[in-house]
């Protein structure tokens, strides 16, 4: 038996690249973004981060287990979630909140709809929205960079304003310099434009990530945020720093590329972007939130599938006359089909007509 | 900008180890075996008996129609047996075995025909009929019938095929580099059957040596134009398509044949053999096969005859170094795995490559992550992801609408996936499928 060959179908080669190879380099792009959030607010940046990765595994083995499924932990999926959770919540946030919000990204989001690969949101930012929506307080209790946190009792520490809150109701603004170093309040992870640009271009240089999409998504919020963002009218807004604040560096970078939830067609993919931005524009200046990243990438996930109908790839080597006779050509064969299948219902019918009246002479007799 | 297509993939050539290594003459087997399909359209229909004595060059089975090829002893000997042999696909077709004398004593019926330059479209193409010759770049279509369009095609583009995308296969460029004068006359023929003055040689640029003997070799023409194209190093670059893209710019539409675009592609051994079939009448007896794979001793070169046994070929260019896992006939990214090592080699085997258990064991497929690098790199605008899932559920109406009957099965999908999904299987599977439910509904 050991003479046998392999007989399988061609390609016989493969690439280098594999799902672990690629959640890999997300997760090592992800690591400066965590170190920045440590150095702004402290070690506990550091306990939630990992706190949450450990969850998301666990929910995730557990889950598969349950099911009696393979695991599939190898694949280092959940510890992307894991970590982009993390990123989305304050430092403050109390432990236990994290753990359930990585049960619902992970159980809820991914593995009731059929685990990687299937799940019709960012498994991360919806985790975040449910929190948000749940607990609104604790998600929102920022505290300034580089203040002490408590470990236990974070509910008592002295709150400060974000930079998107703080321009939107008129107060500080903190300086570009300390915009795009990330020390400001907000989410451990996206505070630091500068440690997700570099995260960003690691990805770029691995082929992880294209640029189309987090360049379309920011350019279009730099736009709509110069056109309307401003207290003194049109065209006075402040686009740099309204795309330095905020989740929305994060977002494009690390979740509106997400693979999964994400339009595979190029056409598809602008269009995605296109979309993020404006939402993401409408939420911040005219919604009830200072900041619309996480809704804006959510709403898009979900017509996504729509996207991809719509944006279905050009036929290699169809002009339009052929498109247009092959269209004719296929209401044409359905249309006889149609008849075909009424006819056949006829035929059928009086068939069974016949079988019915030939049984009732049967019962007379 | 080098001239080439939209999508495709850039994996190892892994050419290094071959294109250095002349072609070499490897001698007959005892015994080789004539597979009646080696070519696409239907089998050939043997000629001979059981106990009849061949000469080298002698036709042994007939053309089964016109889309067929006939088929050619290419030693000389006696006909051993007509029987079911494995075929490299796997199947039990008829083949005609023959034992090998080692005179190689050549028909005495075959004669040169002298100048093509003398001789008629028709004559030409009657003489390319009767030498069996197939496209020897891997597809094995009758070279008559795709030299004969129907009159009203209007073909003003004659391109020789020598991007040789695959990688390890150096058999094309060796013979760009031995002869090169043999291919350019093969194209010249075949300009003169459509009466035209330029041709075109595609050549990717990862092979500089042989863009440079070739654009030499056409500087030397008088009477015709000859430009040699550098195109992208980009597989699948020698798909048919794909290259005539690259060089005329037009793109060969739903269910067209290349004819209809005006365009003629022939593979570089092909024209040589077309060129030697006219001159010295000689049929194909022989191809350029290139050894290779991380289990061969020492890859190269052969000029090797038809129904060699693969076996044999790896027996007399010195062996395995390792237990063989995976024997692959062509390249790696088209190429077919075969059964075993006894099957013959035919006329479309340009390569053979040999890989050991470790590289044979290939990858577990994991769930598609949506994440369209196969959308990218299609080179038919495909979606291979959705092709992949409706194959799966043998949803026949959606792979109509996704236009699988277009995709040119080039894996380059299922090379550069991630997940390590076998797109390819499942839309070849699916076609099958759907052909024989049509065939049924009928």
């Amino acid at each position: 038996m050991n003479n046998l060959l392999v007989v399988s179908h061609s390609p016989h080669i493969s690439g280098r690249e594999s799902i672990r190879s690629i959640m890999r380099d997300v997760v090592i792009a992800l690591i400066p973004s965590l170190i920045a959030g440590i150095l702004v607010f402290g070690y506990r940046a550091g306990v939630v981060t990992v706190l949450s990765v450990l969850a998301c595994v666990f929910f995730e083995w557990a889950w598969e287990k349950l099911l009696r499924k393979k695991s599939t932990i190898g694949d280092l999926s959940a510890v992307v979630t894991g970590m982009l959770l993390a990123f989305n919540l304050p430092v403050t946030i109390p432990l236990w909140i994290v753990v359930i919000g990585a049960l619902f990204s992970i159980v809820i989001v991914k593995q009731f709809f059929g685990g990687l690969g299937h799940n019709f949101m960012n498994p991360a930012l919806a985790g975040r929205a449910f929190l948000l929506a749940s607990w609104s307080l604790a998600m929102t209790t920022w505290v300034a960079p580089g203040m002490s946190v408590p470990f236990w009792n974070t509910a008592d520490v002295v709150t400060s304003a974000t930079p998107l809150a703080a321009y939107a109701d008129g107060g500080n603004l903190p300086s570009y310099l300390n915009l795009f170093l990330g020390y400001t309040g907000g989410c451990i992870g996206e505070t630091s434009a500068l440690a997700i640009l570099i995260g960003a271009a690691y990805l770029l240089c691995r082929k992880v990530i294209k640029l189309r999409v987090p360049v379309i998504y920011i350019a279009t919020v730099a736009l709509g945020a110069w056109i309307f963002g401003g207290k003194d009218g049109f065209f006075t807004g402040d686009a740099l720093y309204q795309i330095m604040a905020g989740g929305l560096m994060l977002g494009a970078f690390f979740m509106a590329t997400d693979y999964t939830t994400t339009p595979y067609t190029p056409k598809g993919q602008v269009i995605f972007a296109l979309g993020c931005g404006i939402i993401t524009v409408l939420i911040r200046f005219w919604g009830g939130y200072p900041e619309g990243c996480s809704y804006s990438i959510l709403l898009m996930n979900v017509a996504t599938p729509l996207i991809d109908k719509l944006t279905q790839p050009k036929r290699y080597g169809e002009t339009r006359t052929a498109k247009r006779e092959a269209k004719v050509k296929a209401k044409k064969e359905e249309r006889e089909k149609a008849d075909k299948r009424k006819n056949a219902d006829k035929i059928s019918a009086e068939k069974r007509n016949k079988k019915n009246v030939g049984s009732v002479k049967k019962n007379r007799r | 900008m080098l001239k080439t297509f939209h999508g495709g993939v850039h994996p190892n050539d892994m050419k290094a180890s071959t294109a250095d290594k002349a072609i070499v003459e490897l001698d007959p087997p005892k015994e080789l075996v004539f597979p009646v399909t080696q070519h696409i359209g239907a089998p050939a229909v043997p000629c001979v008996n059981v106990g009849d004595r061949v000469y080298m060059g002698q036709k042994i089975a007939d053309a089964g129609g016109y889309v067929s090829a006939c088929i050619h002893s290419s030693v000389s000997g006696t006909v051993k047996a007509i029987e079911k042999r494995m075929n490299p696909n796997g199947l039990f077709v008829d083949s005609i075995v023959i034992e090998n004398d080692g005179l190689d004593e050549i028909d005495p019926d075959i004669q040169g025909h002298g100048d093509f330059k003398k001789l008629s479209a028709k004559e030409i193409i009657e003489i390319i009929k009767a030498a069996g010759l197939v496209g020897l770049g891997g597809a094995t279509f009758p070279v008559h019938v795709k030299l004969s369009p129907p009159p009203e095609a209007k073909i003003d583009y004659v391109i020789v095929n020598a991007a040789e995308c695959e990688p390890y296969l150096t058999s094309d460029y060796r013979t760009m580099l031995e002869v090169p004068d043999d291919i350019i006359n093969g194209l010249k023929v075949i300009m003169h059957i459509f009466g035209l003055k330029t041709g075109y040689i595609g050549i990717e640029d990862n092979k500089p040596e042989a863009v440079k003997i070739m654009t030499e070799a056409a500087a030397k023409q008088k009477d015709v134009q000859i430009q040699v194209i550098t195109l992208k190093t980009k597989y699948p670059q020698g798909g048919e398509k794909q290259l005539i893209n690259a060089i005329t710019g037009r793109k060969v539409g739903p269910g067209q044949l290349p004819w209809q675009v005006g365009a003629i592609v022939s593979n570089a051994d092909t024209c040589r053999s077309i060129y030697r079939a006219v001159r010295s009448g000689m049929p194909l007896l022989t191809r350029i096969v290139t050894t290779g794979g991380d289990c061969v001793k020492s890859p190269g070169n052969f000029r090797v005859r038809i129904g060699t046994p693969l076996g044999y070929i790896i027996e007399q260019t010195g062996g395995l170094t390792d237990e063989p896992g995976k024997v692959v006939m062509g390249g790696p990214m088209m190429g077919l795995a075969v059964p075993n090592l006894d099957v013959p080699m035919v006329k479309g085997t340009s390569g053979l490559l040999v890989f050991n258990k470790k590289s044979a064991r290939g990858f577990e497929e994991g769930p598609c992550l949506r994440c369209a690098k196969c959308v990218y790199v299609c080179p038919m605008n495909l979606l291979p992801n959705k092709l992949d899932s409706a194959a799966r559920a043998d949803d026949w109406d959606t792979l109509e609408k996704l236009n699988i009957t277009d995709c040119i099965e080039c894996g380059s999908c299922a090379y550069v996936c991630p997940a390590k999904r076998r797109q390819v299987q499942q839309i070849k599977v699916a076609k099958v499928k759907m052909r024989e439910a049509q065939q049924k509904a009928k």
